[in-house]
């Protein structure tokens, strides 16, 4: 952490985008986590992406529950709405408030203990519902807040910082993410922004549920020899099997691709996801194929990133449950109560 | 690109913009933080080391580290460097005397200097400490040279100089007044051991054109008439001035006039205003006087009536660049003319020489001037050394001090049989780390957005009653605090340990200004464009590191912008980012580079 607040200086050469925002005004307040957090890189990827995608600030909405990834929201956009909830709870908030108010950009910021321990069923659920949101989970194999105990996404083996190693077999969000049917399933690491900033632009955009998983090391409790998900460790066994870029609507298709190596996917809005290398045999729209080969490439031992699997079919819990096309908030009081009378009627109609 | 080599003394030297660019590479970022922590005495003998004349330096200065200053880049004005020197200058404590002992037993070498301006007076400074016995021969009756006598009071009160001055004089230099040296040849007959020839640019450039001999009772040169005022020769002029050029010299000439009886001034300039040679903070003083400046009106002639000078005739032009030879060249659209009582030269000035005979061994290049080496001073002829505006033409105070550092340091070696180029002591640096406690720097890191001080002025009726009444009145306490913490504090570098890092991306996400990335090497033109923010400012280097041990990319700083805020430092889990303070090392004569003992 830091005792003085950033300097409200920005480079004079660095433009505005198209709201006449600058990359500055897309920050937080400043950070508390320890210095190299892998959660900070993430947090200004975000900020990045937001600001790139030129998202008005009070069309955001930032949810999370508990954790040092749960702090990370207060740390980008101040400008935009926020609720940090309940340990582990972060998805029925997050359920709740797309539910009333479906214009906004939901981004839930979660990690390993929040997730998939306290909040594992909570994950699960929001899954299920296909809530449209940008679900990241910031995930270091340890509980840095309580001094470093393994998380239930520690791998077998892995040392801990005293040396002794986990025996409990991981609980791996990508797999339950693909296996319970999200629609967007992609991982990232935090030392490579290169490659965490178009999943996370294609995951804001995405329509549904869009689960994204950071190897977001814990530089205090996590990152020493030993480890599996240290900056060293996550360097030399990381495989990037679908690097992806994303194509925002109505920017020029460049020819810089090379031909034949792509496949485009477009999304419900126009924009474009474009897959730079895709290996013959898996197509990553499919995803009995992406859990297959998901699977096989971890059992060498290879930290799998890239955009996994993807559904750009477009459909949200709203469409499963046919909702109004005015999100409840911003109905008018009369419409959402029509009052007793018609109440009455209604009941009337189940005597 | 190659890593980058902090070691060498220049590289982190030219991050602190202000010293790099000032030709007697003073401590800036220290001196002002001296004065932030109340040091006034220690500012000033710091700032001593360097420039000897922190008092006069402090009101007159050119200040070549002004345009300089990294908060330009940032925020539009630079720090009030210059004003912020008089302050240390002004508070200090006078009775605190550290210029060094002067040996009563001399080393047995003889200096003469010609003139007694700041040139001749650093060489001294430098050279009194060793053991010389120098000896000064000044034409006219008081010291200082252009400093006293071009440089009206209203400017630079005579105190200052006279304190700053005789700090020197008082070591036992010998100065002999009134004494014009006629013959280079005769005072080489004087045995000295080496002789400085300090005498400045004193010639006024002439304006040859139709009436200036007819009505020559009223046109006066403007430096010869500027120490004709001094000496109180000349105590008034006429009504309605012109003043032709828009020099430094013009802005003295035209306040001085206000002064004397002018009330209605013009200051006639051939260009516009982006030419003008002026410091803009000169021309905004002497506009505030109400000085007219008169853009684009080139001198024709002047006019007579009764013999008697009346006006002057301009021409009105308009320029453009010629295609061919890419020169600014004049149209002209019409002449006007423009009556006056009294006319000022202000276009320039001269070195002359008439005083060195041609067959000494001095060679002469076709200018007419000295041929001086721009290392060693020295003329053609061993043991001759030529420094200040008489080297190659006018510059300024500052200049002339470096030069007489450098000169100094040639005859110390010239006098011991040193060699003039290879026994030159090289400068040096120090690089401490900054790092008091976990988030505790040994200066003040945060940004101070507080906007440049504005000098206050003695109110317009009261400064013309007297000469001498000093117009600016220094920064007030508060001013100087506001000022202080506007310094970005260049010198306390950003330092890279590579082999450290982890890559974490901590710094480059909590840089305020986007300074660092990390990425795939290349060459500079190619590096400059990958870089978060444009690397667009090409006299600011890039810093590249060496090979990351994970990834084997490198870090790049983009030293244009930093601010020095240290954050990259404070969010390094593995201090690679360190936050380490640079002094430079300067060599004087005699001495091998150290840092100032300010202390």
């Amino acid at each position: 952490m830091t005792y003085i607040a950033k300097p409200a200086v920005r480079h004079p050469g660095l433009g505005a985008n198209d709201l006449g925002l600058h990359m500055r005004d897309y920050e937080g307040t400043i950070s508390t986590l320890c210095a190299g957090c892998g959660h900070d890189s993430v947090t200004a990827a975000i900020i990045q992406a937001f600001y790139e995608l030129s998202i008005p600030p009070h069309r955001i909405a930032k949810m999370s529950g508990i954790g040092c990834s749960a702090k990370t929201p207060a740390y980008f956009v101040n400008e935009a709405h926020g609720f940090n909830g309940v340990h582990g709870r972060m998805p029925a908030l997050a359920t709740g408030a797309n539910a009333a108010n479906k214009d906004l950009y939901y981004i839930g910021i979660s990690g390993d203990g929040d997730s998939l321990s306290i909040g594992l069923g909570q994950f699960c659920h929001a899954i299920r519902r296909n809530v449209n949101m940008l679900y990241v989970l910031e995930n270091n194999g340890v509980y840095g807040l309580t001094k470093g105990q393994f998380s239930a996404s520690a791998d077998v083996g892995s040392r801990s910082k005293r040396g002794v190693p986990n025996k409990s077999e991981p609980i791996d969000p990508v797999a339950l993410a693909l296996t319970l049917g999200a629609t967007f399933v992609a991982r990232g690491f935090s030392g490579d922004k290169q490659q965490l900033l178009p999943l996370l632009k294609a995951g804001l955009m995405h329509k549904g549920f869009a689960f994204l998983d950071v190897i977001s090391p814990c530089v205090t409790f996590n990152d020493h020899v030993g480890s599996t998900k240290s900056y060293l460790y996550t360097r030399h066994h990381g495989h990037e099997l679908v690097p992806v870029d994303f194509v925002p609507i109505r920017s020029e298709i460049s020819a810089s691709y090379e031909k034949g190596s792509r496949t485009s996917i477009t999304m419900h809005d126009g924009s474009m996801v474009r897959f730079r290398k895709v290996p013959e045999d898996y197509d990553p729209t499919d995803r009995l194929s992406a859990y297959e080969h998901y699977r096989s490439l971890q059992n060498r031992g290879e930290v799998v990133t890239g955009l996994l699997y993807l559904d750009p079919g477009g459909e949200d819990m709203h469409d499963d449950n046919a909702t109004t096309a005015t999100p409840l908030a911003e109905m008018a009081y009369e419409d959402l109560c029509p009052g007793s009378e018609q109440m009455d009627a209604l009941m009337e109609e189940f005597r | 690109m190659q890593p980058t080599d902090v070691g060498n003394p220049d590289y982190y030297h030219k991050v602190v913009d202000c010293q790099w660019g000032c030709p007697a590479h003073t401590n800036v970022p220290e001196y002002i933080r001296l004065i932030a922590n109340g040091r006034y005495t220690d500012s000033f003998w710091l700032n001593r080391s360097s420039n000897v004349f922190p008092g006069i330096l402090g009101r007159t200065c050119d200040r070549p580290c002004e345009p300089a200053c990294r908060r330009t880049r940032v925020d539009g004005k630079p720090v009030a460097i210059c004003r912020l020197k008089r302050v240390a200058a002004d508070l200090r404590d006078p009775t605190d005397n550290r210029l060094p002992e002067i040996p009563v037993v001399k080393n047995g070498k003889r200096i003469a200097l010609v003139g007694c301006g700041p040139a001749s007076l650093t060489v001294c400074n430098d050279l009194m400490p060793l053991g010389y016995e120098c000896t000064i021969f000044e034409a006219l009756p008081r010291s200082g040279g252009l400093m006293r006598t071009n440089i009206p009071a209203f400017r630079l009160p005579w105190e200052v100089l006279d304190e700053e001055i005789d700090m020197i004089l008082d070591m036992g230099v010998e100065v002999h007044y009134n004494t014009r040296i006629e013959s280079m040849e005769e005072l080489l007959e004087e045995g000295y051991d080496a002789i400085f020839v300090g005498t400045g640019a004193p010639k006024g450039k002439e304006l040859n054109i139709p009436g200036r001999q007819e009505a020559a009772d009223n046109i006066h040169i403007g430096i010869e008439w500027l120490e004709a005022v001094h000496f109180g020769h000349v105590d008034a002029i006429g009504e309605r001035v012109l003043v032709i050029g828009v020099g430094n010299t013009a802005m003295d000439c035209c306040r001085t006039s206000k002064r004397l009886g002018g009330t209605d001034i013009k200051v006639m300039a051939r260009k516009s205003r982006p030419y003008f040679k002026a410091s803009p903070w000169e021309l905004e003083d002497a506009e505030e006087e109400l000085v007219e400046i008169v853009e684009n009106y080139s001198p024709k002639r002047f006019v007579l009536e009764d013999g008697r000078l009346v006006g002057m005739e301009f021409e009105l032009v308009s320029w453009h660049k010629d295609e061919e030879s890419g020169r600014l060249k004049a149209t002209v659209h019409d002449t006007e003319f423009l009556p006056c009582d009294d006319v000022i030269l202000a276009i320039g000035q001269d070195n002359a020489f008439p005083w060195i005979e041609r067959d000494i061994g001095i060679e002469f290049n076709h200018w007419d001037m000295p041929e001086v080496d721009r290392t060693t001073f020295m003329t053609t002829r061993e043991g001759i050394f030529v420094g200040g505006d008489a080297a190659w033409g006018p510059e300024n105070i500052i200049w002339a001090v470096e030069h007489g550092h450098q000169a100094a340091i040639s005859i110390h070696n010239y006098c011991q049989g040193l060699s003039l180029t290879d026994d030159r002591p090289p400068q040096d640096h120090n690089l401490i780390s900054a790092k008091m406690g976990m988030h505790e720097w040994a200066y003040s890191n945060d940004y101070n957005p507080s906007p440049r001080q504005k000098m206050k002025h003695v109110e317009l009726v009261r400064r013309f009653e007297e000469l001498s009444i000093e117009v600016e009145m220094g920064f007030d306490p508060e001013q100087t605090a506001h000022e202080v913490e506007r310094c970005l504090n260049c010198d306390i570098q950003t330092h890279f340990e590579a082999k450290l890092c982890i890559e974490c991306d901590a710094c480059i996400d909590i840089c305020p200004v986007h300074c660092l990335t990390i990425t795939v090497n290349g060459d500079e033109e190619d590096l400059r464009t990958r870089l978060m923010a444009p690397a667009e400012n090409l006299t600011q280097d890039l810093m590249v590191s060496e090979g990351l041990p994970q990834t084997g990319r490198v870090m790049v700083k983009d030293e244009d912008l930093c601010v020095h805020c240290g954050l990259c430092a404070e969010r390094c889990p593995t201090a690679a980012w360190d936050m380490r303070k640079f002094e430079l090392m300067i060599p004087y004569a005699g001495q091998e580079a150290a840092c100032p003992t300010h202390v």
